[in-house]
């Protein structure tokens, strides 16, 4: 018997009615780190939490470790390590006390405790700050020691709902290093994720959408049919989002995405690459092999690629160019009591240009955000959108912004058509204007077989769409969008930058923020953001060209990122030293 | 602008009338409160025992017995035979109170001089135990007027105007309308704002072109018109189903509790202000709550309170306006008395709705 884990024929419905798991059939084996990839609302927790035997399911039985969790859960929780997303860290206690009380609880004591004490502070990391209070830890720590109270009597099966999430990049690969040293023949892992990057590093993958598991066994095999069909178009001229946009309008082509100043395509299977004169994306242009990535398979999965036009761009007219920026941030400071969330930020943006917020949980970014919009006021410094001061003009200033927040912020009881309503009703639209924009923006999200429904009731992607609707209704200069698509799925995203791209082009101005490298690739220029300062500012391959050397001549943005953060603390350790 | 409001208060009337759980909240729970309330929390003293020590013999002590036994609060009576047992009875709860005439009670009476029978009442329960005080006062000034003279010259004719029957239900009924409708103008404001907090809605507000003034006219409204229509239902199931009458103006009725909720709302926006979650906000609506029901005369008369409480009173938008309810319910209450108690309101809400504000301004900087 080499599993620890065997899935079979799972079910699994909420109380409410919501379907969260259909017909899951899965195997786990030790010595190995399982993926639990996903988007939101695919059903990673609900199964993380069937396999704790936490919940139990409708119908099909899940064994673990040879224990029915029907019949004999209660034995499970001895074997069993489990970090759920929110890791019950009790902040007021200090590291120590919080490994003690787990400890405690678990029962562990004595000389076996104070072992167990050495082995996960120094595996952790954590030693130096055993005395901190846990509130006090940076987003990674706590997640460290989150997993170091689930590891304090070593478990049989470990599961990790998210542990990555929001975490800054170093945090994140410090995380990754220290589950797979933990991994041997005694132990399982399921790291649960909805980054599609860490599926790749993961030996085995369970692929979930919409409570359907799409996939089981290793990402390559995934990946492989897509060989061969993933390719770089370098050394362009001209306008990459135009170049795009045409591009999948291409029969031949699936899928493609903006990263950095090249574009990436995908082939639909068995067509021929296209001419690179076809692509009339100038004549220096060359096409270029690329690995396949587990988003490409997860993209084919689903169906296809995104549409290859914005309707909501195409009904725009370009608006006329303005010289000078169109979002200003000046010397922007925000201090909470001793804490300073942001220190002397400076940035602006030109018209008709992406700009990106990167950084980790915690880093500034939506501090940052949140006093370019006004929900803020800046401890000092000052912020300007389309030329009026946030403070002097806030009205006007409102009245040109568009705004998208993380979680979709429409009103769930109300329908689609209300929310549409509402919101242009708040923007002033009156009459028949108002008429108009509403049904434009429902012919042009396809919103229509959806009107009567309750905004919370929404399929995720079309919840995206009312959102970005309810934000344009009133046509703004500038768009706000935080972390607009974490946690959907890749199809979901891509559609979004396609209106995004295509908004741009008509003269749009952009200030996103994100945590995802991804979405990082499409803008113009990023800010990286950390401790509440701008560690650099400039376009996603300019950042990489600084960390480009002849051992890695193909830096990843990610990668970039984590040098330049080193780098900077070298810094502050000279200038401190 | 009214636009931009209109926008506001469909979306608020929408997002409770919606949800089925909001709607639940507002229709059933209040009748229930009002039910039970008016059936449970009754402070009319019936169903009492009355235990009887009488060691005396004679005529005029039996008749003494008798009266007490007849007298309308005491439903059961136990016949001690010994002092002994009256501090027993007393303690175990038997009876609230013992009638304790000694063997000389006849003979004094008979002789002229005084006569002395003992009436021990448990002084635990001390709002029955002075009710049933009053009646034992009662008993004994009657008595002593028809043995005195044997033919009664003066009799005292008590009526209870506006409750000749002296119905508890009618004076708690129309203090319920008046708790009810503050329930529900508190938490319908207080958790709006915090709920939208809470899904990220709110933010969604302060980056539109709306005003803060806006955006609270446009929580105030609606809670205005639940609190109106709320107040309506609690009235009709007070006359319809619970019997009370209703004698005064409705007009009257409605604008007043017009003003008075405009007063509650102004306190469940500070409060809503001051909340980031519902939990808070259900926190900071009872703080108010209780105070305000206490010190508004529904349980105690404020005239009973020390004077720097009684002041205190004064800021109370609840202690007016349960008067107005009560007086419009079990009376024609002028219109002008109804004035004199809805301008101190429209003072208290003038304050609240500006404190609101400037708290809610504030709280955006």
């Amino acid at each position: 018997m080499n599993e620890v884990v065997s899935v079979e024929g799972v079910h699994f419905t909420f109380p409410g009615g919501t379907k969260a798991l259909a017909e899951v059939t899965a195997t786990i084996r030790p010595g190995r780190i399982t993926g639990l990839v996903g988007p939101d609302g695919a059903g990673k927790t609900t199964l993380l939490r069937l396999l704790a035997g936490l919940l139990l399911p409708d119908a099909g039985c899940i064994r673990v470790l040879e224990l029915d969790t029907r019949a004999e859960g209660r034995r499970l929780s001895e074997l069993l390590g489990y970090m759920p997303q929110k890791f019950g860290l009790y902040e007021d206690l200090s590291v120590r006390q919080n490994l003690q009380l787990y400890a405690d609880l678990r029962g562990v004591t004595g000389a076996e405790r104070d072992a167990a004490f050495g082995r996960l502070l120094a595996f952790s990391g954590l030693e130096p700050f055993r005395q901190r209070l846990a509130g006090q830890l940076s987003g990674g720590m706590k997640q460290k020691l989150g997993l170091a109270c689930a590891l304090i009597r070593k478990p049989r099966l470990l599961l990790l709902d998210e542990p990555s999430v929001g975490v800054d990049p170093i945090s994140r690969r410090e995380l990754w290093r220290m589950v797979q040293e933990l991994v041997d023949d005694s132990l399982a892992v399921v790291w649960s994720t909805a980054y599609l990057d860490e599926a790749e590093r993961c030996a085995e993958v369970l692929l979930l959408n919409e409570g359907h598991l799409l996939h089981a066994g290793p990402p390559a095999e995934l990946t492989r049919p897509l060989q061969g069909r993933c390719l770089l178009l370098r050394d362009l001229t001209g306008n990459r989002r135009r170049i795009l946009s045409r591009a999948l309008g291409r029969p031949e082509i699936q899928d493609g995405q903006v990263l950095g100043r090249d574009l990436r395509l995908v082939l639909r299977a068995d067509a021929a690459p296209p001419a690179v004169a076809d692509l009339d994306a100038g004549s220096g242009a060359r096409l270029e092999e690329a690995p396949p990535r587990f988003e490409d398979a997860f993209v084919e999965l689903l169906g296809g690629g995104p549409p290859s036009v914005s309707a909501l761009a195409e009904g725009r007219p370009v608006s006329t160019p303005v010289a000078g920026a169109m979002v200003e941030a000046d010397r922007l400071t925000r201090r909470f009591g001793d804490f300073v969330a942001a220190r002397e930020v400076s940035f602006s943006i030109r018209a008709g240009e992406i700009f990106g917020l990167l950084g980790p949980n915690g880093a500034g970014k939506s501090t940052t955000f949140k006093m370019l919009c006004g929900l803020l006021r800046p401890t000092s410094g000052s912020g300007r959108v389309a030329g009026y001061d946030l403070q002097r003009a806030p009205g006007q200033a409102r009245s040109r912004l568009g705004y998208m927040a993380q979680k979709f912020s429409l009103y769930g009881d109300l329908s689609a058509k209300q929310n549409l309503a509402f919101f242009s009703g708040v923007y002033g639209l009156t009459g028949g204007r108002r008429r108009q924009a509403v049904e434009d923006m429902i012919d042009t999200f396809h919103l229509g077989p959806h009107l009567r429904t309750s905004a919370r009731e929404l399929p995720l992607g079309f919840k995206q769409r009312l959102a970005l609707a309810c934000a344009m209704l009133h046509r703004p200069s500038v768009l706000f969008l935080d972390e607009p698509t974490a946690g959907v799925d890749p199809l979901i995203r891509r559609e979004f930058w396609t209106h995004i791209n295509g908004l741009v082009e008509k003269g749009v101005t952009v200030l996103v923020t994100t945590h995802f490298m991804d979405e990082a690739e499409y803008c113009h220029r990023i800010a990286l953001i950390h401790q509440g300062r701008v560690m650099a500012t400039d376009t996603p391959d300019g950042l990489k060209d600084r960390v480009r050397s002849s051992q890695r001549p193909e830096p990843t943005l990610e990668e970039a990122f984590i040098e330049l953060l080193q780098r900077s603390w070298q810094e502050q350790e000279e200038v401190v030293g | 602008m009214f636009g931009r409001i209109h926008a506001l208060l469909i979306k608020e009337l929408l997002a409770i009338l919606r949800d089925r759980k909001s709607r639940f909240i507002l229709i059933v729970p209040p009748l229930v409160q009002l039910l039970v309330f008016s059936f449970a929390a009754t402070q009319e003293v019936n169903n009492l025992t009355l235990a009887v020590l009488n060691l005396d013999r004679g005529r005029p002590a039996w008749q003494l017995e008798q009266r007490f036994s007849a007298a309308s609060p005491f439903r059961r009576i136990i016949r001690l035979q010994h002092p002994s047992q009256v501090a027993a009875t007393l303690e175990g709860q038997q009876a609230l109170a013992v009638l304790w005439i000694p063997a000389d009670f006849s003979v004094n009476l008979a002789t002229g001089r005084p006569a002395r029978a003992g009436f021990l009442l448990d002084g635990r329960r001390t709002n029955a135990a002075q009710i049933v005080q009053g009646y034992a006062r009662r008993i004994m000034t009657e008595l002593a007027l028809e043995d005195s003279r044997r033919q009664p010259a003066v009799a005292l004719e008590v009526r209870h105007w506006f409750n000749p029957n002296l119905e508890f239900r009618w004076f708690t009924v129309p203090s319920l309308v008046c708790i009810l409708t503050t329930l529900i103008g508190l938490l319908v404001t207080g958790l709006s704002v915090a709920r939208e907090r809470e899904m990220g809605t709110f933010d969604q507000l302060l980056v539109s072109p709306l005003q803060p003034l806006e955006i609270l006219a446009g929580k105030a409204l609606p809670a205005l018109l639940v609190g109106v229509a709320e107040g309506s239902l609690i009235v009709l199931a007070a006359v319809l189903l619970l019997g009370v009458p209703f004698n005064g103006s409705v007009l009257l009725l409605y604008g007043s509790m017009t003003v008075f909720l405009a007063a509650i709302i102004g306190v469940g926006l500070f409060i809503s202000s001051l909340s980031m979650t519902q939990q808070q906000a259900v926190l900071g609506a009872f703080l108010f709550m209780v105070p305000a029901v206490i010190l508004s005369g529904y349980a105690s008369p404020i005239e009973n309170m020390p004077d720097w409480l009684q002041s205190l009173t004064l800021a109370n938008p609840l202690r007016y306006f349960m008067i107005i309810v009560r007086g419009l319910f079990l009376k024609e209450l002028p219109a002008a008395r109804v004035w004199s108690q809805t301008w101190p309101m429209g003072v208290i809400a003038l304050v609240t709705l500006s404190a609101a504000t400037w708290l809610f301004r504030r709280r955006l900087a």
